[in-house]
């Protein structure tokens, strides 16, 4: 199978790799999939005054779900939690241009950016209890 | 060197030139069909045919009427199973093979089982990937007509005890057919000492052309007996019908006869390399883990799991050279290395799995070549790991609860 050139440049040059600490303020984690199942995602999202200011992933998994989260974090940057609650897998498959067998990778990289944006939510609503 | 890489020795080989300049004649200038009995075109095609015979006969310790040309292993292992099966069904049903044998054999079984034609029993293998010849031994009724274990297995090169396991199908009159697809050319192989009866190999494994394998089918003490699967002409002492493929059969014959010729030499050259690309890359890398045998494997073989990282990104990033991983990625079932899976290997190192396979034409540099990106690759893909960022952390990658999909 051959890889699209954006899933290559993605995996050569992954965009925002790295992590946050997690009980930083303003910090959402997301962790989605499992090592069973051949790939593990965690996107991070920090928060200011309702925007993403920064976004990391890392993410154990093939080249499509290594640029499925690498992308993510490079449209998370900038929008608001409205905004980025809008991302939807298809947008990656069709910006990735990613073959049937890997559309699963977009799923995960929508499901980690929910679960990044619900885990910001949470803490924002209870401070206290995030530290 | 020249780029990419061919490391995947087990999938395929590159012929060798030398192969390719004794068939070249039978193309177009001695084009005949060996079964033209009365011209000389037939006969010119027919000793081709029979002094190929005699060389693949030789490398294996048989004699040339015991090989049934096919169309490659797949076909011989169909051939084997289902031809045996059928001709001694008055005697039982009883089929016994191992859980790591190679898909044609495995999904055979599955179709004879599916059609009422065979019951079977699945041996279990150890860790590093053997058949127990006590299983055997304990698996055998009075309904077993049929034993198949593979030689080598395909992706971990273990070498299975084949000499014990037919020294026991042989007192227990039980015949005994062997996949030896990855040990013939590679490893010695007699099919007098090691009790073989029947017995599947292919040319491409070794350096010869694809299209073209062979059964041999034990003449003597006992003579097996098989139904043949594709009707016709009667070719092959009936076994298989089908107009010889004459230059792939010439092929065949001469890349058997190189393979005799510099097993010696070949082995403890790959051995060598294979044992400098291993220690190069399990000392260099924290928590690689050895697939198989340590010793008893194949001589190109090395298949090692690298924790945290998953194998399809491994392969992406080293594209200039050929492998393969148990990756389910990388797999059309989508399912990780069933035969890692046998082994007791977990789900995850499984789809960490990456194959080498080194062959005759590589070379010391091109091993260099992979140490080298082999090791860039994987500590760049464990710095990308949140798996790696955990257990750095002191996080019990089993006990996380994970939110699977």
């Amino acid at each position: 199978m051959a890889y699209s050139d954006k899933v290559v440049d993605h995996f050569n040059n992954p965009r925002n790799m790295g992590s946050f600490k997690k009980d930083e303020d303003g910090v959402g984690t997301g962790m989605v999939g499992a090592p069973e199942c051949g790939d593990v995602m965690k996107l991070q999202i920090k928060v200011q005054d309702d925007m993403i200011v920064d976004a990391k992933f890392k993410t154990f998994g093939c080249g499509s779900a290594i640029a499925s989260s690498s992308l993510a974090t490079e449209w998370l940057k900038g929008k608001t939690i409205e905004e980025a609650q809008k991302i939807k897998n298809t947008d990656i498959v069709q910006e990735l241009n990613l073959p049937p067998v890997k559309i699963h990778c977009s799923v995960l990289a929508e499901d980690a950016i929910k679960a990044a944006l619900a885990d910001y939510q949470k803490k924002a609503d209870k401070p206290e209890a995030a530290r | 060197m020249k780029l990419p890489i061919f490391l995947d020795n087990h999938s395929t080989t590159p012929m060798d030139p030398r192969v390719l300049d004794a068939m070249l004649p039978y193309f177009v200038e001695k084009f005949g069909n060996a079964a033209s009995r009365n011209h000389a075109f037939g006969w010119a095609a027919e000793e081709a045919v029979e002094l190929a015979r005699k060389q693949i006969a030789k490398l294996i310790n048989a004699d040339s009427k015991e090989i049934v040309f096919t169309s490659g292993a797949t076909e011989s292992d169909n051939l084997a199973l289902k031809g045996v099966l059928e001709m001694y069904k008055e005697k039982g049903t009883h089929f016994i093979t191992s859980s790591t044998e190679h898909r044609a054999v495995l999904d055979t079984a599955k179709s004879l089982e599916a059609k009422g034609l065979a019951t079977v029993t699945y041996l279990p293998v150890d860790k590093y990937g053997m058949v127990n010849p006590d299983d055997v031994r304990n698996a055998i009724t009075d309904k077993t007509v049929l034993i198949s274990v593979m030689m080598a297995n395909n992706e971990i090169g273990t070498i299975n005890p084949i000499r014990e396991i037919g020294k026991i199908a042989k007192e227990k009159g039980v015949l005994f057919h062997c996949d030896a697809t990855q040990g013939v050319g590679k490893i010695p192989v007699d099919v007098q000492a090691m009790g073989i009866d029947l017995m599947s190999f292919t040319s491409h494994k070794m350096y010869g052309p694809k299209g073209v394998g062979a059964l041999y089918v034990r003449k003597k003490s006992p003579r097996v007996r098989l139904v043949a699967q594709m009707d016709g002409g009667g070719h092959e002492r009936g076994m298989r019908s089908g107009t010889l493929p004459v230059p792939l059969i010439v092929g065949f014959g001469k890349a058997c006869e190189l393979c005799e010729q510099e097993m010696a030499t070949e082995t403890a050259r790959l051995t060598a390399m294979r044992n400098r690309l291993e220690a190069a890359i399990m000392g260099g890398l924290e928590e690689s883990y050895l697939n198989g045998h340590p010793t008893n494997r194949l001589p190109g073989n090395l298949n090692i799991s690298f924790a945290y990282v998953e194998g399809e990104s491994l392969l992406m990033g080293m594209k200039d050279i050929a492998l393969s991983s148990g990756s389910a990625c990388t797999s059309a079932t989508l399912e990780p290395s069933y035969v890692l899976r046998a082994l007791g290997v977990g789900v995850e190192l499984a789809h960490s799995s990456i194959r080498f396979g080194l062959g005759r034409f590589n070379t010391e540099e091109e091993v260099d070549y992979t140490i080298k990106k082999v090791m860039e690759i994987v500590t760049k893909l464990r710095e990308m790991s949140p798996l790696y960022e955990m257990a750095k952390e002191g996080v019990d990658l089993k006990s996380v609860q994970w939110a699977a999909h």
